[in-house]
């Protein structure tokens, strides 16, 4: 680890790196934020948890300069923050890693790095000591990477990098990492964490902002809980444990604590086991999460919308056939894959990112084309790319990206869940009453509790659980045959991750239809029946009964060889064979 | 908790299934009034425009007395209402997230074909003295095929829209030369010049038609599946995909109709000064008023924001303001220059007033 120019070691006593104190935010009627005191010091990395719409990315808006506080003060290392216009001063004092990628791909690293503050005399721009000087943070920091390369050709990893070594540039000894491994494969996630470790102990102030405790507990001295706007427990993560966190993110006590336990193990914290427990039967989802009675009474009425079940089990015709299925695309091909997914059956399939994962599942959605192969819906062939034919034949689709694919912003939450069968509430002629819509979306909107200001608000005004659930009203509103999910829980917080899956497992229970779940977050598999592992665009390995073996599911997604596990069996060359 | 609705103990005993009901409906009544409210946050933003209006008309009488009389808003209205049906197709357009600078290519091409299939020979038409009721039909389908090109190219051949478009002007406003060869083709039909010409009393039957078209496209829009569906495809395509929307036949279908609007706008025009030249759209460079009404009017360049109430406001606007300088003492050699630059005023005043629904 070279330290070249890097900055010493923090010293004790030193002014806070950043101290903001009594911050309020309001928008519209919604009180956002109330008294939020929070410092972070140099040397140590604060992990922020709380639940979505917590308040969580407006206190991240307002430390990195983006949005006004209505009241309060932000401090750094001492001095009051810098007017609100002033985005250079603010940078460099403090420099926000967002979810979303914020390099421009077709300039390279090193102008990526000098974004906005290009080196050379009078706003010309010098372009060999613009690279210079970024390999030299580069190798100063103890990262490698080419800064000739243009930002389009590197992974989402190092991105982060870039993102990371701009922060340096401006001088920030503060970092925001919003979700920094949302989208990062494991080997790499723990490649960040060397990094941040190293930033830590070079004295640099880190606020970590994560979904995953277990995250958390990796990396921080301290953890803050943001409820309702409000900050409702700082401590050092010494003494704190996973329970604790999530009684103070959910904010019930006894009851919470309950529910808390079954949330974790949900989240993939703590065993599988009790997390597929919960998530598949009906007394752990009634058990499931905070928002106790409600939450509860909504899986309840899951069953409302959705038709009695069809007919289901073993004997039953699939509702999905996959033959021999090859497909390629830049995200990741796949190879001669057969699979079958009998209806009421949850079946995951999981692997690396580049593994083809998403693919597969996009192809049955329609979204993407295969090239050969057969994919049989109902026993019906599925046209290649063909998106509305194949919800017309009864395909469900939760998008990865929901930003992208999800929802359609400036719209409002009933006509957003209502998309996929306005063709159902259209009267003659395509005439649709708004009305229809919104009686529609009303049972849909209470089954999954999805929080909004009406069904009209715009769906970009939502926080980013409750688009998600909007996303999923979307793909259930057409009692669909099989729902194709990929990711469905990314991005979503612990107690609205485990209903979200409670209610997709009750979805597929009530209505009979089958799931295809495709996702690299291994508790989202928890709700599976069984599991697919692809690697490098061929079907690995196949894992029967839950509850499935974390570290051979792991093993398998890198292409390890199956090994002691005893719910772990090589499938035969076909591929096929139901589930033990 | 309890306390909000009642307070008394006895309430402790109920059950949780008729605590949740109850305040279920509660929230519904807190959703209703909400969305209520949102409802007229959003028609004062869609009137925004109305002040200035108002505030025109006041500039007009105080300009010129002629300005307050009937004959002159019809004249006004006449004026309008081919530029305005134009305007609804080009915001339809805009509305799924494309552009059409070829709507005046088409709103010139149209009618010239139309009227050289009519014409005598010696009148420099063709000859074919076709009868006016089908030159209409010729009129539509030259606007749809002239949309179904532009459609295709764009969105099967994947080109940009502008490029596209810019140089289907020039290929349509090259065929409108080459048809009428500097002459100008008059003597038209009373059937073909029925709808720019006919006034019942005062009122001009472009109008009414401009009128009706308004509002139904702006019923269409709000409370037909294909109207939604174009918001969808505006506002995120690969969303609308995802949802089992036919993208690409919508995308398609918009750019046919706004064509046909912008081949109707060409009848009215034509029928208005009972000719048509070859000057008539790209050379008199309507497009820059078509953008600049939608635009002023609130409709997103970027799609999916937007809506018929605008669009009406935004042309009636620009039609007031012509008509004042019409009116005014302003010397014809620079009339051009000024009429630009209260556009370019109004756009600013509109980005003011209506905050962010007209951003971008």
């Amino acid at each position: 680890m070279s330290h070249g120019g890097a900055p010493a070691a923090s010293t004790a006593g030193q002014k806070p790196a950043v101290e903001a104190a009594g911050i309020f935010k309001q928008f519209g009627s919604t009180q956002a934020l109330r008294d939020v005191d929070l410092t972070l010091q140099p040397g140590r990395c604060l992990g922020l948890v709380g639940r979505n719409g917590a308040g969580k990315s407006t206190l991240v808006s307002i430390l990195s300069g983006i949005y006004p506080a209505d009241a309060g003060q932000v401090w750094f290392e001492g001095q009051p923050a810098p007017p609100l216009g002033a985005l250079h001063a603010w940078r460099s004092r403090i420099a926000t890693v967002f979810q979303h990628s914020m390099v421009v791909p077709d300039l390279t690293v090193a102008e990526n790095v000098f974004l906005g503050h290009q080196p050379g005399p009078g706003g010309l721009v010098d372009w060999r000591r613009m690279r210079e000087q970024a390999q030299q943070i580069m190798a100063d920091w103890g990262f490698r990477l080419d800064v000739g390369r243009p930002c389009s050709s590197l992974t989402v990893e190092q991105r982060q990098i870039v993102e990371i070594v701009r922060a340096l540039a401006a001088g920030t000894r503060c970092l925001l990492l919003d979700e920094p491994t949302a989208a990062l494969e494991r080997a790499a996630i723990q490649r960040l964490f060397a990094r941040v470790r190293q930033l830590v102990s070079s004295g640099v102030a880190v606020l970590y902002i994560s979904h995953h405790l277990e995250e958390v507990f990796e990396i921080c001295q301290d953890a803050a809980v943001i409820r309702d706007g409000e900050i409702v427990l700082t401590a050092p993560i010494r003494g704190l444990t996973k329970e604790d966190l999530i009684a103070a993110m959910v904010g019930r006590t006894r009851a919470g604590a309950a529910a808390a336990g079954s949330a974790a193990a949900a989240d993939g914290t703590g065993g599988a086991a009790a997390g597929s427990a919960a998530a598949a039967d009906g007394t752990g989802r009634t058990a499931a999460g905070d928002a106790a009675d409600r939450d509860a009474a909504a899986a309840g009425h899951a069953s409302e919308p959705f038709a009695a079940a069809a007919d289901t089990g073993p004997q039953a015709a699939p509702c999905l056939v996959l033959e021999h299925v090859s497909a390629t695309a830049p995200e990741g091909s796949v190879r001669d894959i057969s699979l079958e997914v009998r209806p009421g059956e949850r079946v995951g399939v999981t692997g690396l990112l580049s593994a083809g994962v998403s693919t597969l599942a996009r192809v049955v959605a329609g979204v993407a084309p295969y090239e050969a192969g057969t994919v049989l819906v109902d026993g019906k062939p599925l046209t290649s790319g063909r998106r509305d034919l194949a919800m017309q034949a009864g395909v469900g689709y939760i998008p990865e990206d929901r930003q992208a694919e999800g929802f359609v912003a400036l719209l409002g939450v009933a006509e957003n869940g209502t998309m996929s069968i306005v063709d159902w509430l259209a009267r003659r002629l395509g005439w649709l009453r708004p009305r229809a819509r919104s009686a529609a979306m009303a049972p849909l909107a209470r089954t999954l509790s999805i929080v909004s200001a009406g069904l009209n608000q715009p769906v970009g005004e939502l926080s980013g659980g409750n688009q998600q659930k909007v996303t999923v009203a979307r793909s259930i509103a057409r009692k669909p045959r099989l729902i194709v999910a990929i990711a469905p829980t990314r991005g979503v917080d612990v107690a609205s991750k485990a209903l979200l899956l409670a209610e997709l497992a009750a979805v597929t229970e009530h209505s009979g239809a089958g799931l295809l779940l495709a996702s690299d977050e291994l508790s989202d598999l928890d709700i599976c029946e069984r599991v697919v592992v692809l690697v490098r665009g061929e079907r690995f390995t196949e894992f029967g009964a839950p509850p499935f073996d974390r570290e051979a599911l792991i093993a398998a997604t890198e292409g390890l060889a199956a090994g002691g596990s005893p719910q772990q069996r090589q499938t035969d060359s076909d591929g096929q064979g139901p589930p033990a | 908790m309890r306390r909000i609705w009642g307070g008394d103990a006895t309430r402790a005993a109920d059950s949780p299934a008729e605590e949740t009901e109850r305040s279920r409906a509660e929230v519904e009544e807190v959703l209703q009034g909400r969305s209520r409210r949102a409802a007229a946050i959003s028609l004062v933003r869609e009137a925004a425009l109305i002040p200035v209006l108002v505030l025109l008309v006041i500039v007009g009488a105080l300009v010129n007395p002629a300005f307050l009389t009937a004959s002159n808003f019809s004249g006004i209205g006449q004026q309008v209402s081919a530029l305005g049906v134009t305007v609804v197709g080009e915001s339809l357009i805009l509305l799924i997230g494309g552009m059409d600078l070829s709507l005046e290519g088409t709103y010139g091409l149209a009618p010239t074909v139309a009227a050289w299939l009519m014409v005598p020979a010696l009148e420099y038409g063709s000859g074919a003295m076709l009868n006016p009721y089908l030159a209409i039909l010729v009129l539509f389908a030259v606007g749809a095929f002239i949309g179904l090109i532009n459609g295709l190219l764009i969105v099967k051949g994947r080109l940009n829209g502008f490029i596209v478009t810019l140089g289907m002007t020039i290929v349509l406003a090259g065929l409108q030369q080459g048809i009428v060869k500097g002459n100008t083709l008059f003597n038209l039909p009373s059937a073909f010049n029925y709808l720019g010409a006919k006034e019942y009393g005062q009122v001009p039957v472009s109008l009414i038609v401009t009128v009706i078209i308004f509002v139904g496209t702006g019923l269409f829009l709000r409370y037909h599946r294909a109207g939604r569906a174009i918001y969808a495809v505006g506002g995120n395509r690969e969303a609308a995909r995802a949802a089992g929307i036919k993208v690409d036949r919508i995308r398609i279908g918009v750019y046919v109709v706004g064509s046909v609007l912008a081949a109707v706008g060409g009848l009215m025009e034509a029928g208005r000064v009972s000719a048509v030249t070859g000057s008539q759209g790209y050379q008199e460079g309507i497009i820059f008023a078509v953008f600049a009404a939608a635009v002023i009017g609130g409709v997103s360049l970027r799609g999916g924001r937007g809506n018929m109430v605008g669009a009406a406001s935004g042309v009636v606007l620009l039609g007031l303001v012509q008509n004042i300088l019409d009116l005014s003492n302003v010397s014809n050699y620079w009339i051009e220059a000024v009429d630009g630059g209260v556009i370019l005023l109004a756009l600013l005043l509109a980005r003011v007033i209506g905050g962010e629904a007209t951003a971008e």
